[in-house]
């Protein structure tokens, strides 16, 4: 007991026996070199891609007349919604003048179903190759990553008569078959990679308790997959709704996707050149994606991060 | 051959040219805890995963309940398994976890309700029904996954290292559990380990394993006191046993090893046939057959000098110079000697262990 007494006491007495000098929580200096050096390449760095976005935005909201004083920074002194009105409804592309409206619609209905039955299929592939070593699945799997690095342009000729014997040529069906297929190799990695890193105890004790491919599929492997998931939504939206070459090739005008649009929009030649529809167009066009991201950005690095640790 | 629970015959596994299992033969009682030991990489979680069903077999057959099951899937053997990573399901709550391979099997409700509210009073884990296993404790949840096997209500049960993962104290208390589990259902129990403890202290039988070969299959003390090669005997026992090389020489009509120059006599060892002189061997002395400064009648003494001293409380632990080489001796915790101290020391031969130099038999 006497101990104890004697120890609380030295306790109590220690904080009035600290020497001079320094003591506690170590001052920070805010304009150090060192923090100097980070903030300035972090703001320039964020000023480098917001700079244009601003650009963008503010002309967008101007009249023509106010465009033509030739001051791109300046805030509009007049802000008008009529340039993204007509960017949306009225903007002529060819012989159509109903704007990016129909593009938006078209993308939508490429970008849904391509991203929907890609990321099904590759999830399940992925789940294969991880988690039941089939025969040949070394060798699948080695020609998937082989397809992911062979170029798209070469690709493109073949691919258009193959739809063209099939009678897919020009539809909606064929160019969401064709961005089902090529995403197939990334996302089928993407999910490999993440159901590797998944403990395979858990895959035995379910094996055990007597689940099937599907059954441990949907139960044990899905609920747990979401991070995965969210990053190949992003990806699979974020590469389709911005694709160009495959909506051109392999579509007819009327199927056009966005991006398309917004080309023939902007590269019109007749006529005055309207920057502030052109403007309106491009971040209307940008927008999806750009949501997508903001919506889930913190999920997308958490699933990259998950995907990553091991190979 | 009925009472048989689990017999593994000519059981080989390889992965390309690695050979995991070398033509494997292992025969399990009924209601008997065998531990499978080794260190790791020795085959011994690959044989528990064959005898599962989680991994296909190369050549041979393995039985359970005398009815071949080399082929079955894993959930048509009777077996539950209980693994080191717990391998709970993360989503599902403690509750649906037990349940779960019950659901799969489309048991009726009341008949689920019924085995896992058991389970759940067998390892007293009721409060925790209704939690995630990510609110539980590493001791909880190696519980619940016991409880997963325990619901599945079958003859066999296989560990595959269950408490690597936990703490030195969880561990003590899991293991007297697991003990008292196994004594209360009577289950065949097969048990990896790497733990020398845990399989002493379980085992009914233990089988010491290396490179995917059986080294020997005993009851523990057997394991213990007479090991079977060198591999096994230099394994179990911590601090592990003393080893002399030497050889056999015949002073005179007395056998004796003679190692860096002094003599042991093996007058009180039981040889299992007659020693040569000439044989290079090894002698093998548990730090707990020698006497330090007891005289023994009819034992040789030996001189000592103590060269580091380890108190654990319980016992003391010299270790010696001797024979030009250092060995450990345990004595009582209270007998404390000084570095540096010269004493004199005599070896238990009845409790010693002699193997061939070239084979590493025993002899």
């Amino acid at each position: 007991m006497d101990d104890t007494v004697s120890l609380k006491g030295r306790a109590a007495h220690s904080a009035s026996r600290l020497a001079p000098g320094p003591k506690g929580k170590k001052p920070r200096p805010m304009f150090s070199p060192r923090n100097i050096m980070i903030y300035g390449a972090l703001i320039f760095a964020a000023a480098y891609y917001l700079l244009p976005l601003y650009v963008m935005v503010v002309t967008s909201l101007k009249g023509m007349p106010e465009i033509r004083l030739g001051n791109i920074f300046s805030p509009p002194l007049e802000i008008t919604f009529e340039p993204w009105v007509k960017a949306w409804s009225s903007a002529c592309t060819g012989l159509n003048c109903d704007g990016l409206s129909r593009g938006f619609w078209n993308s939508v209905r490429i970008t849904i179903p391509s991203t929907v039955v890609s990321i099904a299929i590759a999830s399940i592939n992925g789940y294969a190759l991880a988690n039941w070593r089939f025969k040949g699945a070394d060798l699948f799997f080695t020609i998937l990553i082989v397809g992911a690095f062979i170029p798209y342009q070469v690709m493109i000729y073949p691919i258009v008569i193959v739809l063209r014997e099939i009678g897919l040529y020009g539809s909606l069906t064929g160019l969401i078959i064709v961005h089902t297929i090529f995403g197939m190799p990334i996302l089928t990695l993407l999910f490999r990679n993440y159901f590797s890193s998944l403990p395979e105890e858990l895959f035995k004790a379910a094996r055990i308790d007597g689940a099937g491919f599907w059954t441990i599929y949907f139960k044990i492997m899905l609920p747990m997959s979401l991070p995965i998931f969210v990053v190949a939504m992003i990806l699979q939206i974020t590469g389709i709704w911005n694709d160009f070459l495959f909506g051109v090739v392999f579509t007819r005008p009327e199927y056009y996707p966005m991006t398309v649009q917004l080309n023939n929009i902007v590269n019109s030649v007749q006529g005055v050149k309207e920057y502030n529809v052109n403007m309106a167009a491009t971040i209307l066009t940008g927008a999806v994606p750009l949501i997508v991201y903001f919506v889930s950005g913190r999920l997308f690095v958490r699933g990259i991060a998950a995907g990553a640790v091991k190979g | 051959m009925n009472n048989v629970s689990v017999s593994v015959r000519d059981l080989s596994l390889s992965f390309g040219a690695v050979t995991v299992l070398d033509t494997l033969n292992l025969d399990i009682q009924n209601g008997e805890f065998l531990v499978l030991l080794g260190s790791s990489g020795c085959g011994k979680s690959t044989l528990l995963n064959c005898i599962a069903g989680l991994l296909d077999v190369t050549n041979g057959q393995i039985f359970i309940k005398d009815k071949n099951v080399t082929w079955e899937e894993p959930k048509d053997r009777g077996i539950g398994m209980v693994f080191q990573s717990y391998a709970l399901y993360p989503q599902m709550t403690v509750e649906r976890n037990l349940s779960f391979g019950l659901r799969v099997a489309k048991l009726p409700a009341a008949e689920i309700d019924k085995r896992v509210a058991r389970a759940a009073e067998i390892l007293q884990i009721q409060p925790l029904l209704k939690r995630k296993p990510s609110e539980l404790s590493g001791g909880q949840r190696q519980r619940v996954a016991i409880g997963r096997a325990l619901v599945r209500d079958v003859d066999v049960f296989l560990f595959d290292e269950p408490l690597s993962n936990l703490d030195a104290k969880l561990r003590s208390e899991l293991r007297v559990e697991i003990k008292r589990l196994h004594q209360s259902l009577n289950n065949t129990m097969i048990y990896v380990t790497h733990d020398q403890i845990e399989a002493l202290t379980l085992a009914d039988r233990i089988a010491v394993m290396k490179s995917g070969v059986i080294q020997q299959l005993a009851d523990p003390m057997t394991i213990y006191n007479f090991p079977e090669n060198l591999f096994v005997a230099g394994f179990i026992g911590s601090p592990s046993m003393n080893f002399f090389r030497g050889e056999i020489k015949d002073r005179g009509g007395r056998k004796v090893i003679e190692v860096n120059g002094v003599d042991f006599g093996m007058e009180a060892y039981p040889a299992r046939g007659p020693l040569e002189a000439g044989r290079k061997v090894v002698l093998g002395v548990r730090p707990e057959h020698v006497k330090v400064d007891e005289n023994v009648p009819g034992r040789e003494v030996h001189d000592a000098v103590v060269d580091i001293e380890e108190p654990m409380g319980a016992d003391n632990l010299l270790w010696l110079k001797h024979a030009g080489q250092t060995m450990s001796v345990r004595i009582a915790g209270a007998r404390r000697y000084a570095p540096g101290t010269a004493l004199k020391i005599s070896f238990d031969m009845s409790m010693a262990s002699v193997f061939d130099a070239a084979t590493e038999n025993r002899i």
